[in-house]
């Protein structure tokens, strides 16, 4: 009976499968760049937000700031309304930063990019970004384009 | 018939069947207590059930067992976990915990059931390996032990905390002459010393005469006799007779039922 | 013909018992796992032999699951250009599927038919019958803590599979096939959430756990007492095993992350 021996195998055994638990929390997810909710929340609203969903990443030049928080639909203006959390670290966006629906890729998932604007004032928690511009939908592209051409021979 | 304070065990109208088997039909039993009582019979008669019914790990389908007074049928798992406690039981094949070596098969009922300390547990676990005369096989495996070896340990394991009753599954089963009078004598010597009653399970006629103060003797689901040692030896009854001498031809059959020889034989 | 339908309902009625008797095994594992408490030791000594030496085929395993990934997703990806996103694809692919999947597989294989076995063979040979003579119930002393070791092990088992799995995919993405090192840890950081994704993968491995334990310990313990029995009983936990994580991990993907 090697008791001793036994217990320190299995106490290295536990301490692996927590620090695996660790590596996958810290360095493989999100955990790092999460902010623990003390960023703030903004808000933008869109008529068509294509395929954005809650948790997609909110850009700038590219550098992910922050992540869609939710997902409203306003019965009174016909738009959705997404909730937007910045984390802390970014702040002094311009009042008329602008915010667009892109697609990373052809195929790619749906993030929000901003476009900081010229404007003196600051951007405040709360604040609604007054500019935006929808996702583009491949089949409302398509249609406007086939549409195009069909005009186009019909006036010769 | 003794009356009923003077009986560790009383068994009355016991029937059981495994399935469509039966195995008792109607059977009546008394252990008296500070004794030792064999119970003999052929292979297959159902020794091995009785202890089991008696133990409380089988349940009859009718009548009734009771030991020290409490009815086993009767008890629920708190109070059969309490009776056993004090019921030590050596198994036919041994049920040594084939991962514990043979010093830690037997300590393993007091580190079960009592706070004794280790230098405790270890005078109390030698001294019964000494018994068996294996205290230098204290570090081996259950894998590396005869089976006759294996059944001494379990007897060592089986009286590790002192019990009231012990029963003995075939305890002289795979021995050699010498370790079979040792623990003829041991047995003998473990009940009068310790004031245990003894129950065992035998099919060597000479041994267990020789150590039995009471012997019963089932065959067909039934006692055929039963009574003291002494007065079985001389016994009238052609069965006993049988059972005793080892004759092939008698009452008792040697064959488990089946259908005629020659008509099986010559079928198809 | 009748005797078709009669062994049908035979059958029925047999599964129905077996499933009530699963059922009474559980509780009474799950209300024995409280004395525990008292002898960790136990449940130590089945964690040696259920987790410890699970460890070595989990982590080979997990780092070749791991490297393969790696290899399938570079070259899948760099016809897109997207190469960048292979910690992505790697690390999300582990950490929701086949982390938790794969390694309930190898353990149903090396720790669920061992404990099968294991408790088959202590009930052919008497040994847990000898035990309830001497009074120690073999369900809490025999059953409970094997249940617990295995329940526990499965969990951290998985999380080694996906992290080891992870870094086989860095190994073989970024040292042999020059994808960008940072871009892999940043792009599978930005794109694996720890609830969603980690969080449900770990929900996911202990409810596995759960069945695996509760599986080979009952057909150990349900096992016929005979070396045929044991046989069987060792197969059907293996064969049970893998059925009930791939139906399990079905419903729970289906919840977790399907469309609402
Ligand atoms: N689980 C079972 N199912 C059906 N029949 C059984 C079962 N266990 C035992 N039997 C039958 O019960 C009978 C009695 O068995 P038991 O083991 O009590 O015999 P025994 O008197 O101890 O025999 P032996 O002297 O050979 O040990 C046997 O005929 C056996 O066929
Ligand atoms: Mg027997």
């Amino acid at each position: 009976m090697n008791t001793r021996a036994t217990e320190i195998g299995v106490g290295l055994f536990v301490l692996l499968g927590l620090l695996a638990l660790g590596f996958l929390a810290v360095q493989v997810s999100n955990l790092s760049s999460m902010g623990n909710g003390d960023g703030y929340r903004v808000t933008a609203r869109f008529e068509n937000i294509g395929g954005l969903k809650v948790r997609s990443p909110v850009t700038v030049g590219g550098v992910r700031v922050g992540k869609v928080h939710a997902i409203n639909y306003d019965m009174h203006t016909f738009e959705a309304v997404v909730v937007m959390d910045i984390q802390p670290q970014y702040t002094l966006f311009p009042e008329d930063t602008s915010a667009s629906i892109f697609t990373a890729g052809l195929l790619g998932e749906q993030y929000i990019s901003l476009e900081p604007g010229g404007a003196e004032a600051i951007l405040q928690a709360g604040d609604q970004i007054m500019l935006t511009q929808s996702a583009l939908v491949l089949e409302q592209i398509i249609g406007q384009f086939l549409f195009g051409k069909a005009s186009e021979s019909g006036d010769l | 018939m003794t009356s009923t304070d003077d009986n560790l065990i009383e068994i009355r109208e016991l029937r059981f069947a495994h399935g469509p088997r039966v195995i008792f039909d109607g059977i009546d039993l008394s252990v008296p207590r500070g004794k030792v009582t064999a119970i003999m019979g052929p292979s297959g008669t159902g020794k091995t059930t009785l202890l089991r019914l008696i133990g409380g790990q089988i349940a009859p389908d009718a009548g009734a067992i009771k030991v020290d007074g409490l009815d086993v049928t009767g008890l629920d798992n708190k109070g059969l976990y309490a009776l056993r406690r004090r019921i030590g039981m050596l198994f036919q094949g041994g049920a040594l915990l084939t991962d514990l070596n043979v010093y830690e098969n037997v300590a393993f009922p007091l580190r079960e059931h009592t706070d004794l300390n280790e230098s405790l547990i270890r005078a109390l676990v030698l001294i019964k390996l000494q018994s068996v005369g294996l205290r230098g096989a204290q570090m081996l495996m259950p894998s590396e032990l005869s089976g006759g070896m294996a059944r001494r340990v379990a007897l060592a394991r089986a009286i590790a905390l002192d019990p009231m009753m012990v029963m003995y599954d075939e305890p002289f089963a795979g021995q050699d002459p010498i370790s079979m009078g040792v623990l003829v004598k041991l047995i003998r010597e473990l009940n009068d010393a310790l004031g245990l009653t003894s129950i065992i399970v035998s099919h060597d006629v000479a041994e267990a005469l020789a150590i039995a103060d009471y012997v019963y003797m089932i065959s067909n689901g039934r006692v055929v006799q039963g009574g003291p040692a002494n007065e079985l030896a001389d016994s009238s009854s052609e069965w006993v007779r049988q059972f005793m001498g080892g004759l092939s031809d008698g009452p008792v059959p040697f064959h488990y039922p089946a259908r005629d020889y020659a008509e099986e034989l010559l079928e198809r | 013909m009748t005797g078709a339908i009669q062994q049908l309902g035979i059958d029925t009625l047999n599964s129905l018992a077996r499933l009530g008797r699963r059922a009474q095994f559980l509780l009474q594992t799950l209300s024995g796992i409280g004395s525990l408490l008292w002898r960790p030791g136990l449940v130590v000594a089945q964690l040696e032999s259920v987790g410890v030496r699970s460890l070595v085929i989990i982590v080979v395993s997990g780092l070749f699951v791991g490297m393969v990934l790696g290899l399938q997703g570079y070259n899948t990806l760099v016809d897109f250009g997207a190469e960048e996103s292979l910690g992505v694809v790697v690390a999300l692919s582990l950490v929701r599927e086949l982390g938790p999947v794969v390694a309930a597989l190898l353990f149903a294989g090396r720790a669920g038919s061992a404990l099968a076995a294991e408790i088959g063979l202590m009930k052919a040979t008497e040994q847990l019958d000898g035990m309830a003579m001497m009074a120690v119930d073999p369900v809490k002393r025999v059953i409970a803590p094997r249940f617990l070791a295995a329940f526990i092990a499965m969990p951290l088992l998985a999380a080694v599979f996906s992290a080891v799995g992870v870094l086989g995919g860095y190994v073989v993405g970024v040292e042999w096939l020059g994808v960008d090192g940072g871009a892999y840890w940043s792009q599978m950081q930005g794109k694996v959430d720890l609830y969603e994704d980690v969080y449900n993968g770990v929900i996911k491995s202990i409810v596995f756990g759960f069945a695996i334990a509760w599986l080979a310990t009952f057909e150990g313990y349900d096992a016929q007492p005979t070396a045929e029995g044991v046989a069987k009983a060792t197969t059907r936990t293996v064969v049970q095993s893998a059925l009930v994580v791939l139906m399990l991990d079905f419903i729970l993907t289906a919840l977790m992350f399907g469309e609402i």
